[in-house]
């Protein structure tokens, strides 16, 4: 049989999401279920002098209604679960319903349960808040400034941590010949999951039981927090996830609204769903991105780089959200050298309080901002020292044989062949073709350019002493237990909870591939908390080099087991037994073999085993990884900016991507596509204003861009295979790098475009506006 | 916030469905809710994500933005009703084979629209199918296999 690691099989998940038959949060329907609402602060920052709810609470249909004041006490603050060391961190409670004051527009000011959902949302409309209104903080260096209204009474300069990591470069700087500067804004982003957030809750007051479906990308991480926040314990609470209609970190946090839903499923005996709509998710779902970053690049004429120096002001909006503060300090703050041999670096992070919607990790988290910084200022180097971005790309990419490399900044880079990736990329763009044709347009009067990203990025978190010594409040290992039906079929469980990834099929090709068998005969087992052993989820593009190591370990678990009895079955010592294409057979002699099936009976028959050998085919593993991974690539980026009317067309994306072993082509394939388009989504089009008062302007989706279909060309995607050395699979995780790589390649290709008009920089969204004025006011 | 009910009666998958409903029920609550077929789902407020489209009387329709009272006495086709005897349509077939999904959520919706494009369009060329998924958005896929699942279909379909 043909192995199926590496073969691009369909997603064995799909024959029920495409029939309707996909198990979405809301599509939970309990027998006497009751809806609940919840009113938001229309305020950025106000106090609350008094609530009158008496008018809901008698609207025809409501059940009950909630405060802030009713829920203190029954359902502690949320709490935030990543708490860098060193970093002065302010962690000022966040109440599950706002009790004084409001600090951002759609905090959660009360909760209104109803027998329809209809009904819950009118009743909000009878709510009386009474709000004195505050002054309001909304850019974060505003929020540093002197004088600047307080978030919280107890962090008066709204600093919440600052962070560093490296040491002082200043020596690379007193070496450099040359020093570039440039002061970068990553606007906020919304990760608008299709699936709007949504919680349901069930409890059982004689067996005192909860049970709380809900849009999660990490179960485990929830039932750890809601077990505090509700004061039950883990045992007794159970969290499914099966479907979740994508998360790209939105899903990662803990939210006081599924508390609240919980809550009230215990107080009112009945259950509860609560589904957010699309202007809640925009207000009340974590934000991404929003920070401000002065970079300093040290280096000479040659194109050498010599130091690298960043500050950045991270808005963390009202509240530290559940993994918050690890995006803009170990996530960010430890790979700004990028693929680059800088031997000189120092990172400073600020985390700032202001009123706005809590930000957490969005696609990336950190490592987007830090290619952006990193790639934009290669570019402007090699302008101000004249030469070409792919040269100087060359020159200070790291030497594949100087793997594994170690940073100025103190990570171990596994393995990389980068400047393997650069070529395979220019052979697919034909550069010096490329510059020729942009010539001759140019004197035509057309503008093309070309963008480079050669990135690195930091994946498949990772190493449970690293995530203590970084301080994230628990575990990165993940678990699998792999079940051997005494038919020969196979249950999987996994602790890594994918929502979109794809890791139904490619988990059953890790287990068919090692036993053998047809992938058909593995089923895989994820997002709940009851069936699966334990688990930390799917972010971090985690999933399959550590969820997917878990299960290569518990694999070979079974078959050292087997082959044991394999071995009694056919009278010969283990050592000459081998194992192949689901057949133990004898060394050299074909004709004596047993099949995969056959030992997994015996197994179970347990007739005649060999002495010490129990009963029974199944095992657990516990993968903790050694080392984070490291995939890298090089992405280029063709675009045509017509001049008259400040449009940008994408031409040409050509993604050329490391993430080791490919498991599944087309799901890799799949995951670079869509990875690419949230990252030109930021580079061209999205970005969520606020006024000044803190209003969310861009609120829906008719005032934010949100990518289409018509936007983009074909992709053209390939790969180079540098393993991973320390896990069994060799993989890298591969859910992240489009959209890591492709923002700075977009970026850099407009900037090339427009080079006749003096452009070095341009603030992203690359709006058509922004775009006409640079053309225009030359001309003028 | 009139509460009067009124009763309505749809072909839903070719099934007949009757209930009282409230004059405000948006369809794609009907269908949901009421009917229990959740594989239409709700992804914005503004009618512009796609996720609840349906074929009402066999044309695409946003379903967020129909009433049920609006429907009566019509035809509902939704996701639970493209395969037919057992057989995925072939536009399901083309997300299958295509990777035409993630997770799915957009889905059951993009396939509807898909089914209305080709309905219009048998035989798109990739920028006609970009174009003519203008009403959906999809956060997962970045849309390429998208397009390639919708020609699967359009050439499947051609015979
Ligand atoms: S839910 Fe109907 S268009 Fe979004
Ligand atoms: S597949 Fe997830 S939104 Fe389209």
């Amino acid at each position: 049989m043909a192995s199926v690691f590496g073969t691009a099989i369909k997603r064995r998940e799909d024959p029920r999401l495409i029939t309707g038959n996909g198990r979405y949060t809301d599509d939970v329907q309990l027998p006497g279920m009751l809806y609940a609402a919840i009113l938001r602060s229309p305020h950025a920052h106000a106090r609350i002098r008094g609530i009158n709810v008496e008018k809901a609470k008698r609207h025809p249909g409501v059940v009950a209604v909630f405060t802030g004041r009713d829920v203190a006490g029954k359902v502690a603050p949320i709490p935030t679960a990543w708490l860098p060391p060193d970093s002065n961190i302010k962690t000022p409670a966040h109440p599950a319903l706002a009790v004084d004051s409001v600090r951002y527009v759609g905090d959660g000011v009360a909760m209104v349960v109803a027998e329809s959902r209809y009904v819950a949302r009118d009743a909000l409309e009878l709510i009386e808040v009474d709000y004195e209104v505050l002054p309001a903080v909304v850019d974060p260096e505003k929020a540093m400034e002197k004088g600047a209204p307080a978030v919280h009474e107890e962090v008066p300069d709204n600093v919440a941590f600052h962070w560093q990591a490296g040491s002082d470069p200043a020596s690379a700087f007193q070496d450099a010949e040359v020093v570039v500067r440039h002061r970068f804004r990553q606007q906020r982003l919304i990760p608008n999951a299709m699936e709007p957030r949504s919680a349901v809750a069930q409890y059982n007051a004689g067996s005192g039981e909860m049970t709380v479906w809900v849009t999660s990308q990490n179960p485990h991480i929830h039932r750890f927090l809601l077990s505090n926040i509700l004061g039950i314990p883990e045992h007794k609470l159970r969290i499914v996830a099966v479907d979740v209609g994508g998360g790209f970190g939105s899903k990662i946090p803990c939210y006081a609204d599924e508390a609240l839903v919980a809550l009230a499923a215990k107080e009112l005996g009945r259950p509860v769903k609560w589904t957010e709509d699309r202007r809640e998710n925009f207000l009340a779902t974590s934000h991404g991105r929003d920070e401000v970053i002065y970079a300093e690049l040290a280096g000479k004429r040659d194109g050498t780089m010599l130091g690298l120096r960043i500050r950045m002001v991270a808005n963390m909006g009202a509240y530290l959200s559940t993994a918050a503060p690890g995006v803009p300090t170990i996530l960010f703050g430890l790979i700004t050298v990028g693929p680059y041999r800088i031997p000189r670096a120092h990172t400073e992070v600020y985390g700032v309080f202001t009123n706005t919607t809590p930000t957490d990790a969005y696609r990336g988290a950190g490592r987007p901002e830090a290619t952006y910084v990193i790639e934009r200022m290669t570019d402007l180097f090699a302008r101000e020292i004249g030469m070409d971005v792919v040269e100087v790309r060359k020159k200070n990419l790291i030497p594949a044989e100087e793997f594994p490399y170690t940073t100025a900044l103190g990570l171990q880079y596994d393995s990389g062949n980068y400047h393997g990736a650069l070529q395979k990329a220019l052979e697919m763009v034909h550069y010096e073709e490329f510059r020729k044709e942009q010539e001759r347009l140019r004197t035509q009067g057309r503008y093309i350019g070309l963008g480079w990203s050669t990135y690195v990025e930091i994946c498949g978190l990772g190493p449970s002493q690293i995530a203590g010594a970084v301080g994230f409040q628990g575990g990165l290992w993940e678990s699998a237990a792999v079940r051997v039906h005494p038919g020969g079929k196979v249950t999987v469980f996994t602790g890594a909870s994918p929502h979109g990834q794809g890791e139904e099929t490619t988990f059953a090709q890790i287990v068919a591939d090692r036993f053998g068998i047809p992938v058909e005969d593995v089923e895989v087992v994820h997002g709940d908390t009851d069936r699966i052993p334990m688990g930390w989820g799917t972010y971090g593009s985690r999933a399959t080099p550590v969820g997917g190591s878990a299960l290569a370990v518990a694999a070979d678990r079974i078959l050292e087991k087997a082959r044991k009895i394999a071995a009694h079955m056919l009278e010969v010592s283990e050592e000459d037994v081998e194992f192949a294409d689901g057949k133990f057979q004898v060394k050299g002699v074909p004709t004596r073999q047993v099949t995969f099936q056959n030992v997994v009976l015996q197994a179970h028959l347990a007739w005649n085993l060999p002495a010490g050998v129990e009963p029974g085919l199944e095992a657990q593993a516990f993968y903790d990884p050694v080392n984070f991974c490291y995939p890298f690539g090089a992405h280029a980026c063709v675009v045509e900016v017509d001049v008259e009317t400040g449009q940008i067309k994408v031409l040409r994306y050509v993604a050329v991507d490391d993430c080791g072993p490919v498991i599944n082509p087309m799901i890799v394939e799949g995951q670079v596509h869509g990875g690419i388009v949230q990252g030109m989504g930021q580079a061209l089009w999205e970005g969520a204003v606020y006024d000044e008062q803190g209003q969310l302007v861009t609120g829906s989706f008719m005032d934010y861009a949100m990518p289409k279909a018509r936007f983009f060309p074909s992709f053209e995607t390939a790969h180079t295979v540098t393993p991973a050395p320390h896990n069994p699979l060799g993989v890298k995780g591969i859910g992240e790098t489009g959209t890591i790589a492709a923002t700075p390649a977009v970026v850099n290709a407009v900037v090339d475009a427009l080079a006749p008009f003096g452009v070095a920089d341009l603030e992203m969204p690359l709006t058509p506006e922004k775009i006409w004025k640079i053309t225009h006011g030359r001309d003028a | 916030m009139t509460t009067t009910k009124t009763v309505v009666t749809l072909k839903v998958n070719g099934v007949e469905r009757t209930a009282e409903v409230e004059p405000r029920l948006l369809l794609v609550h009907f269908l949901r809710d009421v009917l229990g077929l959740t594989g239409t789902h709700v992804g914005c407020d503004t009618s512009q994500c796609g996720a609840c489209t349906v074929l009402l009387d066999g044309r695409g329709v946003k379903s967020c933005t129909v009433l049920a009272v609006q429907a009566d006495g019509h035809e509902v086709t939704t996701v639970e009703g493209l395969a037919r005897d057992g057989e995925l349509h072939p536009i399901q077939e083309g997300f299958w084979e295509k990777h035409g999904l993630q997770c799915g959520f957009c889905t059951p919706g993009a396939m509807m629209t898909a089914v209305e494009l080709l309905r219009q369009n048998p035989n798109p060329t990739d920028e006609e199918i970009r174009e003519g998924l203008e009403g959906v958005i999809c956060r997962c896929t970045g849309y390429e296999n998208i397009v390639r699942a919708v020609k699967y279909a359009a050439e499947r379909m051609r015979g």
